[in-house]
């Protein structure tokens, strides 16, 4: 996969607070930091894997990047072919074209589906609400889309529901919905954790294809690094709220420098009886990032902390050589 | 020769649904040894969950079983009435669920709940006993027993899923059955307690069958490995065996379907098709509409699960792809 130079998506301070425990009379003091000054740069034509423990905001930061959400803080720039916008500040007309660039494949293709729009109506549903194309222009896309994500003849899947195709298959009317209206940058969050073995490894190859093919940029959102591995260029490491490392797949699996990313790595079982991992050094269960202390949100957990970590910030994001960026003191 | 807690032989189990027969276990063939722990790994709806709860009898109204022995210690539970086969649950035989929380009643104490399961079945213990006992339990699945006091609820799920563990172990069970008990859980916790399960599995030298769809899980935990598909029990060996040299054509596809975090990044291959509808299975082997080695024999006759070399079983006209 070629790298083009160009940054597709700058995320800059971006930060997403949820209040906890406030009513319609109330306001609360208290709130998650589901995402908190996170800054990243995704290139055109990459592949970034968002990787992480359940509750460490990488699903609110794929909702941040599709405006289902709104940010309380910080931009994001989307690169479009007219020029540069802030996606957290895009309202009315804007959004809506926005979107148009913009799409997102959830997790569960069971839900994510109308049980009463036939296929067609499905995949077309993006067209019908940007006002693209005449109804035959629709169905040759729609009859096209289909063949490009395997399920061919499109005309036997054209008007079955949803409920008449197994998993997979869902899976794929979600990818071809998506990439309907030729979008720039795809979100996908956990777009195969749902399927058997046998049946995610196509939908996995399927999607790696069509990114090389029609030059889509995926953010691939994962709790699974084995999977990111395969799907990605880049990984970023997430953990409450911050990204703790980042830097290119192989780089990352191999030299994986942050404490925590050390431990999610050996605590990743490996499909060969006669490999031995190494231990894990950290103990317990993320916690959730209520008010957190202004000092690293890895620190209870951390087999490295000390005093200078206790009385200081959380650390900064830095390149420490080979774009590989950790936010660690002790590395 | 080798004791043998479990032996399950032709064990058939169908449910009846509106649109007929769903053909969810046939003629699967198994043994566990004494202190032995095997694992069954397969994908959703081959039967490994309908597997367990046969061999605890704990079927659902439209289930029945039609053929088969599950001899525990010897004994056969399938003619057992109810009442009999109660003596051997949670006494000779128990299991973990994969959903903690809803194996664990919210408005008991996790102590309570343990004691419960205790006093059902051992009688003829005191209660000092079981006091020291329940704190026992704890400490060999790593909790504090300073939590015993506590509700479901207050526990993380990894400690729930620790808890249940205590509970399954409580009236030393001669075998134990997991089903996915760590699914739910991140790595971390999970790589944690898979560690302690295997622990105790061997300090015990108790047999364990170990269920779960996630091949790498299995690689970890397991003795021997069975691989379902589709209702049947398509390969059996050694987990060396089954990760190094499969020869069944479903278990070669699946361990080149797996990406890994190790080694060198290959291209995964896509086994093509889906598994079959157990509605209406496909004649003969209920893989061959998928197999690349095929022929006419395995769309006419169901092949043998049998023992190709020293103890490696596969039900396969052509083993390892050969013609």
């Amino acid at each position: 996969m070629t790298v083009q130079e160009d940054v597709l998506v700058n995320i800059e301070h971006l930060s997403k607070l949820f209040p906890v425990g406030a009513g319609v009379f109330s306001r609360s003091d208290t709130y998650v930091h589901a995402v908190s000054d996170l800054n990243l740069k995704i290139m055109s034509g990459e592949s970034v894997g968002l990787v992480g423990e359940s509750g460490c905001g990488k699903t609110t930061t794929g909702k941040l990047l599709t405006r289902l959400l709104d940010p309380t803080e910080g931009k994001i720039e989307l690169n479009t072919y007219e020029g540069v916008v802030d996606i957290a500040s895009l309202r009315g007309k804007n959004l809506k074209k926005f979107r148009q660039m913009v799409q997102m494949i959830f997790q569960d293709p069971y839900e994510s589906m109308n049980p009463r729009l036939t296929i067609y109506d499905t995949i077309a549903e993006p067209m019908d609400v940007q006002g693209i194309g005449s109804i035959t222009d629709r169905e040759e896309r729609v009859a096209e889309l289909l063949e490009t994500v395997g399920l061919a003849p499109a005309a036997s899947f054209m008007f079955r529901y949803p409920h008449e195709l197994s998993g997979g298959q869902r899976q794929r009317v979600a990818i071809a919905r998506a990439l309907v209206i030729a979008p720039i940058f795809v979100v996908a969050d956990e777009p195969t954790s749902m399927l058997d073995v046998s049946v995610r490894t196509g939908v996995m190859n399927l999607m790696r294809e069509l990114a090389d093919r029609l030059s889509v940029t995926y953010l691939y959102i994962t709790h699974d690094l084995a999977v990111a591995r395969y799907m990605c260029d880049r990984i970023a490491v997430m953990y409450l709220g911050k990204i703790v490392e980042w830097a290119e797949t192989e780089e990352l699996l191999h030299h994986p420098q942050h404490p925590y990313t050390r431990a999610l790595l050996s605590a990743v079982p490996v499909p060969d009886p006669t490999f031995e991992r190494e231990p894990v050094e950290i103990k317990g269960g993320i916690s959730k990032p209520v008010n957190p202390l202004p000092l690293c949100r890895f620190y209870e957990r951390c087999p490295r902390a000390d005093d200078f970590c206790k009385n200081n910030d959380h650390p900064p994001l830095e390149d420490k050589g080979a774009a590989h960026f950790v936010a660690c003191y002790k590395v | 020769m080798v004791e043998n807690v479990l032996e399950v032989k032709d064990l058939t189990m169908h449910y009846t649904t509106r649109k007929g027969p769903v053909f969810a276990v046939d003629d699967v063939n198994f043994h566990v040894a004494r202190g032995e722990s095997v694992g069954l790994v397969g994908e959703s709806g081959c039967g490994k969950t309908s597997i367990a709860i046969s061999l605890l009898k704990l079927l659902p109204d439209n289930a029945d079983i039609k053929k088969g022995q599950i001899l525990l210690n010897g004994t056969d539970l399938i003619p057992l009435a109810e009442a009999e086969v109660r003596k051997y649950r949670w006494r000779r035989i128990s299991m973990v669920f994969q959903a903690a929380m809803n194996a664990m009643n919210p408005v008991y104490t996790v102590e309570e709940q343990i004691l419960e399961a205790m006093q059902q079945h051992l009688p003829d213990m005191s209660d000092a006993e079981m006091d020291e006992k329940v704190d026992a339990l704890f400490r060999l699945v790593g909790l504090d027993p300073s939590f015993k006091d506590q509700y479901p609820h207050q526990y993380s799920g990894g400690m729930r899923q620790r808890a249940v563990i205590a509970m399954a172990l409580s009236c030393d069970p001669d075998i134990i059955l997991a089903d996915e008990p760590t699914t739910a859980l991140d790595v971390i916790v999970q790589d944690a307690l898979l560690k302690r399960i295997r622990k105790i599995q061997g300090e015990l030298n108790m047999a364990m069958i170990y269920i779960s769809h996630d091949i790498a899980v299995i690689a970890e935990v397991s003795d021997r490995v069975g691989v379902m598909y589709a209702g049947r029990m398509a390969e059996m060996a050694s987990t060396e065996a089954i990760f190094h040299y499969p020869i069944h054509p479903y278990t070669m596809g699946l361990m080149s379907a797996f990406p890994s975090i190790v080694g060198e990044k290959t291209a995964l291959v896509t086994l093509p098709g889906e598994p079959p509808d157990l509605l209406n299975p496909p004649p003969g082997c209920r893989f061959n509409p998928r197999c690349p080695y095929a022929t006419d024999i395995c769309k006419e006759e169901t092949p043998p699960f049998k023992d190709h070399e020293n103890g490696h079983f596969a039900a396969c006209w052509h083993p390892g792809g050969e013609k």
